[in-house]
């Protein structure tokens, strides 16, 4: 019985990926493939097709060969671990995010983008599964620009930030990790929605995500106002993304800044989280940002005379 | 005689769909300014006994692109011929090789097609871009990649990485009073860092051995490779630009 109603059930994702899965065996290889379009062919005849393995309960397999949460040894490690903020304020929207991948406990990578150009107007954060986010983001810009030449005007940053949603909600079960802040600039002024792979969509004026969040609301809400200047806007995104990098093992490495104002976003400058700590943003030494310059000569710090007369 | 009795004794059964094997070795590239370096040791093992001394991990594409591939070779083969089979059919519709950045984003489409049965392979494609430069593009098991200017894979992948961050980024080095560390190294430093690199992951782990294969992608009008011992020139067309291939031995044990 239960069989019977996934066959005939539309919301299913896996009765869904079984069908186009069936016609792509049919077909053998999509039309698509022939041309220049890396396999995304015509967008506007759906998203995609994946294979599937022929399981049970093929999500179950997913998991047992690629959680590395749940089994360390497990071969396949995706790409995970992440700090990524974003807010709005008097003057647009500030993206921060770090630049850390881990797979287990090794730094797979210390220099990824986690900021997605979707375009000129529309930023996407990186959070979770590092491929989830670039390719559904990447594809999401694709009906960005359809939306345009079909409506001859932007897409918004609600409807852009919904079409994400509805399309990931429709994997949702099938082991898909994300969790993205669309952020950008329409018709109503600075927006951020965040979006999950569970289905929530939020909008906000202030989202942190990742395993570093915690560690960056807590610098994030004390230092944050709306009428903040541009200078100690972007100051507050450096500064909280730092303290991710400084108290969180899987975030790190440097931090990527963004600025969105009302003609788009630009990109405020790549900041080495160790040189933050030592010489600040500026790179004089002696200014950063680091807890031992604060409390040099005092508290537990000791010194070196009486650690000599000990 | 089969025992049909004590079959029907036995408890529950559980059973796992179990398509993935480990088959060791290791993978790297390098990008240089106008030139690409990737290699990867021969040795295929399945636990700890050695199947093969000598299974290629590193295919030339087109004469800008090579892909190197580690993780379980059979789906490592599998991808390749895949990839090549997409390179004809672009060149059959528009006439030329396709660019290496859309190499690049064919593999992401193509890896992560297979989101919910991934391909247990590590790809590192390395190649010269249309605007000349080298350029190294490395890839997780499901599509998500990135542009870098070196990277190694596999099983001694957090031996030789490290060795790498410091001798080609310079990673925890200062330089002297009035020096400066360059940009890009020249073609004769990368081949000894490969070479040295390899020797080193040999020695200390137990599935990279027995040999080294190099591609080297170099610019058309470079002249990095002229009297180098060795090195053999396996470029496929007059256009585009050149490619050599050079084979070292490593230790057997």
């Amino acid at each position: 019985m239960n069989t019977l109603a996934e066959q005939f059930s539309t919301t299913s994702a896996l009765s869904k990926l079984k069908k186009t899965q069936a016609l792509l065996e049919d077909e053998e290889m999509s039309d698509a493939m022939w041309g220049s379009q890396a396999g995304f062919g015509n967008v506007a005849q759906g998203s995609p097709s994946f294979a599937v393995p022929a399981v049970p309960d093929p999500s179950a397999f997913l998991r047992l060969h690629t959680d590395d949460r749940a089994d360390p040894n497990c071969k396949i490690k995706i790409q995970h671990g992440t700090t990524t903020l974003a807010f709005r304020y008097q003057g647009g929207v500030i993206v921060a995010v770090d630049s850390r991948a881990t797979a287990g406990s090794y730094v797979a990578s210390g220099t990824v983008k986690k900021v997605i150009e979707i375009n000129p107007y529309l930023l996407g954060t990186m959070a979770g599964g590092a491929a989830d986010c670039q390719y559904w983001e990447t594809y999401l810009g694709m009906h960005c620009r359809l939306h345009e030449l079909r409506n001859r005007e932007r897409i918004s940053v609600s409807a852009a930030s919904k079409y994400l949603s509805n399309l990931v909600y429709s994997y949702k079960g099938m082991g898909l990790s994300m969790g993205t802040m669309i952020c950008g600039w329409d018709k109503t002024g600075p927006a951020i929605f965040y979006v999950d792979s569970d289905g929530t969509r939020l909008k906000g004026d202030l989202f942190s995500v990742g395993s570093g969040s915690t560690f960056a609301y807590g610098v994030l809400d004390q230092g944050y106002h709306w009428d903040m200047t541009d200078e100690d806007a972007q100051e507050l995104g450096r500064r909280s993304i730092y303290a991710a990098g400084h108290r969180d093992a899987f975030s790190g490495n440097t931090c990527n800044l963004y600025h969105v104002k009302e003609d788009g976003w630009r990109f405020i400058g790549n900041y080495d989280l160790s040189k933050l700590h030592y010489d600040g943003p500026n790179n004089v030494p002696g200014a950063g940002y680091g807890y031992d310059i604060r409390i040099a000569g005092r508290a537990s710090a000791l010194q070196p005379a009486v650690a000599a007369a000990a | 005689m089969f025992d049909v009795q004590s079959v029907a004794h036995q408890g529950p059964q559980s059973r796992q769909f179990n398509p993935y094997t480990e088959n060791g070795g290791t993978i790297l590239a390098i990008a240089g300014a106008d030139f690409s370096v990737i290699a990867g040791d021969t040795r295929q093992s399945e636990g700890y006994s050695i199947q093969t001394r000598y299974a290629p991990k590193v295919f030339q594409l087109t004469d800008k692109a090579v892909l190197a591939v580690n993780g379980f070779s059979a789906d490592g083969k599998m991808f390749v011929k895949k990839v090549k089979q997409r390179l004809e059919w672009y060149r059959h519709a528009h006439a030329k090789d396709m660019p290496i950045r859309s190499i690049a984003r064919l593999i992401q489409t193509m890896l992560y097609s297979r989101r919910f049965f991934p391909y247990y392979v590590y790809n590192i494609l390395g190649g010269i871009e249309d605007d000349g430069t080298g350029s190294v593009y490395s890839f997780d098991p499901v599509g998500s990649y990135e542009r870098e200017a070196c990277r190694a894979a596999g099983a001694a992948q957090s031996l030789v990485q490290p060795f790498l961050d410091n001798q080609v980024y310079y990673k925890n080095q200062t330089a002297g009073q009035d020096e400066s560390f360059p940009t890009h190294l020249p073609l004769p430093s990368v081949l000894k860092l490969v070479v040295d690199a390899f020797t080193s992951a040999t020695e200390r782990h137990i599935e990279v051995g027995d040999g080294l294969e190099i591609y080297v992608v170099l610019k058309r009008d470079s002249t990095a490779i002229q009297s180098m011992e060795g090195v053999q020139e396996v470029t496929t067309s007059e256009e585009g630009q050149r490619v050599f291939y050079i084979r070292r031995e490593l230790k057997k044990d």
